[in-house]
């Protein structure tokens, strides 16, 4: 099964944040291989040793060949025209028959030498880039506290207050935020488990807390997507960019000045965080689902057909991304793409609960108890206070017998 | 507060039910990967 909306949001998504480690030029020189009689030459094996790119075209197609084999009386006949090095050839280029007695398209695949690559680059680029992004982030948030400190209601507090969310809105809300730390947290629990976790706890420990957790991920991701949708939906209308974003912008949101531009129900900032949360939210879940249901749901390779038809490959410089992916490629790219996007949506998460919290006086009530003082309102959310405002009072018209 | 801990309680209430729910229809990773020779309970 292919979805190719996804695989075309992930081209988008992909031009934002390139996996490098894909690239697929072979940078190896030609080599004359006359001395080792067609075989591999030394040079092969250490430009392989250097990590390099190297063309296995001269020898992944030399796996023997049955109809060429001597008789069965003749010197090596029972072999069947393929040597044990072209049977091994045969495995490691997935040319082989192999039957085996358990499911699955993986089942077959016995030597995946992708896997090495991924594995170097989950454990080395990404669990330091993406450790790096998340201590960074609150890095820059406590510095920005320590200059900033708490936004302050300016005016003076009116003591009535204003509904800013019903409580279906919060309920939502949290269980899309409660369920997003769960994730977030055995995420990184799974991910750095062995570099960090294992030489800390030990094998034993660690064994049942990444048991725990692989539960927890596995059947908490379900009510992140339903959050998901439902604050899609409620959501949404609130969310489409208008002019008054612009000027919100322009003033970089009076986070810095004393100066509240005004907005709607959501600014520009939130409106930023809504849909962050919607595009990315919704690329961890469709990376999540492959994950889940292995095998079942590849993307990868129709996105990276398209990536490299629509010339965004080559212009990122990965020149041609492979597009016949083995069965485990396809979950090793998932992963990748699923901690990727993860790392950065905890990184904008944690600004948005760092402002919905510590860093606003008066924010946190709109997810509590629903009710914002109305002078933070005003200050925050001017438009939205006029047009809650507005149409109070044309209820109270409204309900106001005639006499 | 109270939309708070009902999402909370929501949370656990459908990661159990999917679990098991999922295990009911045949999709633990036994039954999706093993193949009838595999004996994985015994």
């Amino acid at each position: 099964m292919q979805i190719r909306i996804f695989a075309l949001i992930v081209a988008i998504c992909m031009s934002l944040f390139p996996v490098t480690s894909v690239a697929q030029t072979a940078d190896a020189p030609d080599v004359s291989r006359e001395a080792t009689g067609g075989a591999q030459t030394l040079e092969d094996i250490l430009a392989r040793q250097r990590g390099e790119v190297v063309d296995n075209g001269f020898r992944s197609s030399d796996i023997g060949n049955p109809d060429s084999a001597a008789a069965m009386s003749d010197q090596l006949g029972t072999l069947g025209g393929a040597s044990d090095p072209e049977l091994w050839r045969a495995l490691r280029f997935g040319t082989a028959d192999i039957r085996a007695s358990n499911n699955g398209p993986a089942a077959t695949v016995l030597v995946q030498d992708g896997g090495m690559k991924w594995l170097l680059f989950r454990e080395g680029p990404l669990t330091t880039y993406g450790g790096y992004l998340l201590i960074g982030t609150l890095v820059v948030l406590a510095l920005f506290f320590l200059v900033r400190g708490r936004i302050r209601i300016d005016g003076e507090k009116t003591g009535r207050t204003v509904e800013r969310f019903k409580a279906v809105e919060r309920f939502g809300h949290w269980l899309l935020a409660g369920s997003f730390i769960l994730l977030g947290v055995t995420g990184l629990v799974s991910l750095f488990g062995r570099k960090v976790m294992i030489p800390l706890f030990g094998h034993e420990s660690f064994a049942v807390l990444a048991g725990a957790s692989k539960w927890i991920h596995n059947n908490v991701s379900w009510a992140f997507m339903i959050a998901l949708v439902m604050i899609f939906v409620m959501w949404v209308i609130h969310n489409l960019p208008d002019r008054t974003d612009i000027s919100w912008i322009l003033k970089g949101g009076g986070i810095f000045t004393k100066d509240h531009p005004p907005a709607k129900k959501f600014n520009a900032g939130q409106k930023l965080i809504f849909w962050s949360v919607i595009v990315l939210g919704a690329s961890i879940s469709v990376s999540g689902l492959a994950l889940l249901f292995p095998f079942e749901i590849n993307l990868f390779a129709a996105t990276f057909e398209k990536l490299n038809s629509l010339g965004i490959s080559s212009l990122l410089g990965l020149g041609e991304l492979p597009t016949a992916l083995a069965p485990h490629e396809e979950m090793q790219y998932s992963q990748l793409w699923h901690a990727i996007v993860s790392f950065v949506l905890m990184a904008i998460i944690l600004a948005h609960i760092y402002i919905g919290s510590v860093g606003m006086e008066g924010a946190y009530d709109a997810m509590g108890s629903g009710q914002v003082e109305e002078q933070w309102a005003r200050e925050h959310h001017a438009l939205w206070v006029d047009e809650v405002k507005a149409k109070e009072s044309a209820t109270i018209k409204g309900a106001t017998p005639a006499e | 507060m109270k939309a708070m801990l009902t999402a909370f309680v929501a949370i656990a209430i459908i990661a159990i039910g999917s679990n098991l729910v999922l295990n009911q229809a045949g999709f633990s990773s036994q039954e999706q990967g093993a193949g009838s020779a595999v004996r994985l309970d015994n």
